[in-house]
């Protein structure tokens, strides 16, 4: 376990050594507080149904930020390390595949977590100014940030998948945005099906990100997508480590 | 501390290491000698762990290293070829994350980092990015770092490949003190180096194995390369020609000129050593003699003719 947290310790720091990152934490701020303030105009407009907190999490302002930044973290993961050869040093020290799968998993699930925990601060500024609850119930909060680390998990995932695949961190950065993307829109096929309870209608439902999102936003725990998520995550990381056993194998 | 029965390494149809076999014991420095893609990294790879083999198998230290992986890694400490480092790191930073991860207990942490960077004379860079440092001080940083977790076996893939003159010497001054304390398995194309530094040399070609011994004995063994040379000032080169070929255990000589001096090639026949009596076949001719010598072989004959089978 000692040998676990420093590999996790060590892929923290370097997600932060890199330029890279302050880049993406920088214009992640700047979408995410367009959105916000998009949604307080939104608000202003009159009396409706949505709450402050559901505003934030389903429009496109957070969509297409969300999706873009899983390849922009993962990218380097493995790919950087097979580029440079420092693979060949990691992996005759006395460590795990399994440890360093999880580890570098760990890392880039930590810099997702870094990059939302500034939002919470909206909420809390809102409340503060406005005086008007931001979310209907505190399980509105529960349910929106559970979804997003549910999101990140499987997303996340991905990203390492496809930076474990090849040498190049562009490369990986393609598959990866080209996975998140082709299943996000998936998922869109659900607003495109009449509505009324058909087969595809009822499948799609179970990875429409944007459908999970507008029902956690309001604070309904489905546990359906909570074990979507949980279960093809476990799938995709299994996944990652044998590619990545294999691509050493026969290096 | 290593041993190695019928190790193949196989990469689709193409053979890389093909069934070695050989044993290195505690203290030694062995040096692995071999062109270009003759299966030394990928021998080296497979000992430290990084590549499974095709088939066969090998110990360190007692421990296989594919079933027992783990426990053998600990005991290697392993420099893969041009020194893959983080960039991002600072030297003692680095050297500290990789002490840790190959198990060096935090409260020993420090003291060990400062004496590998002692030991490898890293100390006025310590606080630098890896990424700013020059060939011989990464070369020197791939060394500190393997030797962090004070290893018995330290595997080195060709580590003074790419320095300066005065850099190699310094990392062979390195890695002749570190035979105290450390037994080493090194490659090099270098061949001065290897009779410097190892105490056994393994010739490898093609993925196999064509000499293991001392660099002495294989010099030894090809002792009848070994001519000598006789110099000196005779009437008639031809005539005294045909007359050191009657000298006992003299096989053939050749002759060119030199000015007035007449320099014969002689080539002796196996364990004798005829210049005794060239000496005093040149006293009793009244010759003047300005050289008798015999040329040692250089290991670099002995490679030339083990690895291309043809004489140097």
């Amino acid at each position: 376990m000692r040998r676990f947290f420093i590999l996790l310790s060590r892929e923290i720091s370097s997600a932060f050594h890199q330029p890279l990152a302050y880049v993406v934490l920088f214009f992640f701020l700047i979408v995410t507080g367009f959105n916000f303030q998009a949604g307080v105009t939104l608000l202003n407009t009159g009396p409706g149904t949505v709450t402050m907190v559901q505003a934030f999490f389903n429009t496109v302002y957070f969509w297409f930020p969300f999706v873009l930044v899983f390849p922009l973290i993962t990218m380097r993961v493995f790919a950087e390390e097979a580029k440079m050869g420092t693979i060949e040093t990691l992996m005759t020290a006395p460590v795990r595949d399994t440890q360093v799968v999880f580890a570098k998993y760990g890392g880039c699930l930590f810099f997702y977590i870094i990059l939302w925990a500034p939002s919470l601060l909206y909420f809390v500024a809102f409340q503060k100014i406005t005086g008007v609850n931001a979310a209907g119930a505190v399980g509105s909060y529960t349910g929106a940030y559970a979804m997003l680390l549910l999101m990140g998990l499987l997303f996340t995932a991905i990203g390492c998948l496809a930076s474990a695949l090849t040498d190049n961190q562009i490369v990986a950065a393609i598959i990866s945005f080209a996975a998140i993307l082709g299943f996000f829109f998936l998922g869109l096929l659900s607003f495109l099906l009449p509505s009324t309870g058909t087969f595809l209608r009822e499948l799609t439902y179970y990875f429409s990100p944007v459908e999970h999102m507008v029902d956690f936003s309001q604070g309904l725990f489905d546990t359906r997508p909570i074990v979507f998520y949980v279960s093809s995550t476990l799938l995709v990381l299994f996944a990652t480590f044998h590619i990545f056993q294999y691509r050493r194998w026969k290096s | 501390m290593i041993k190695v029965e019928k190790l193949t390494k196989r990469f689709g149809g193409f053979t890389a290491v093909n069934g070695i076999d050989f044993e290195v014991n505690k203290g030694e420095i062995v040096g692995f000698l071999g062109p270009n893609g003759a299966g030394k990294s990928t021998t080296m790879r497979m000992l430290s762990g990084f590549l499974p083999p095709t088939s066969g198998r090998a110990q360190v230290a007692n421990f296989d290293v594919f079933k027992d992986s783990l426990r053998a890694r600990e005991h290697i400490g392993y420099m893969p070829e041009n020194v893959p480092l983080y960039t991002d790191m600072r030297v003692n930073e680095f050297l500290r994350y990789r002490a840790a991860l190959k198990g060096v207990p935090s409260r020993r942490l420090k003291e060990r980092v400062g004496d590998v960077l002692e030991l490898c004379a890293l100390k006025d860079v310590e606080k630098k990015l890896i990424g700013q440092l020059s060939k011989g001080y990464r070369q020197r940083v791939g060394l500190a770092d393997a030797m962090s977790h004070e290893p018995d076996l330290l595997i080195l893939d060709e580590p003074t490949i790419g320095l300066d003159p005065n850099q190699i010497r310094l990392v062979r001054e390195l890695i002749r003190n570190l035979r105290r304390h450390h037994t080493i398995l090194l490659s090099t194309h270098i061949l001065p180096e290897v009779e410097m530094l190892c105490s056994r040399v393994i010739i490898i070609n093609r993925g196999r194995i064509e000499a293991l011994d001392t660099p002495q004995n294989l010099r030894a063994h090809l002792g009848q390369l070994g001519h000598i040379l006789f110099d000196a000032i005779v009437p008639d080169a031809r005539i005294a020609a045909s007359d050191l070929r009657l000298l006992e255990s003299v096989q053939s000589v050749s002759h060119r000129a030199d000015g007035e001096w007449t320099i014969f090639t002689i080539q002796a026949a196996p364990d004798h050593d005829p210049r005794e009596s060239l000496y005093r076949h040149a006293v009793e001719n009244k010759w003047r003699v300005r050289e008798i010598s015999r040329p040692p072989v250089s290991l670099e004959q002995v490679f030339a003719q083990v690895t291309s089978g043809e004489e140097a």
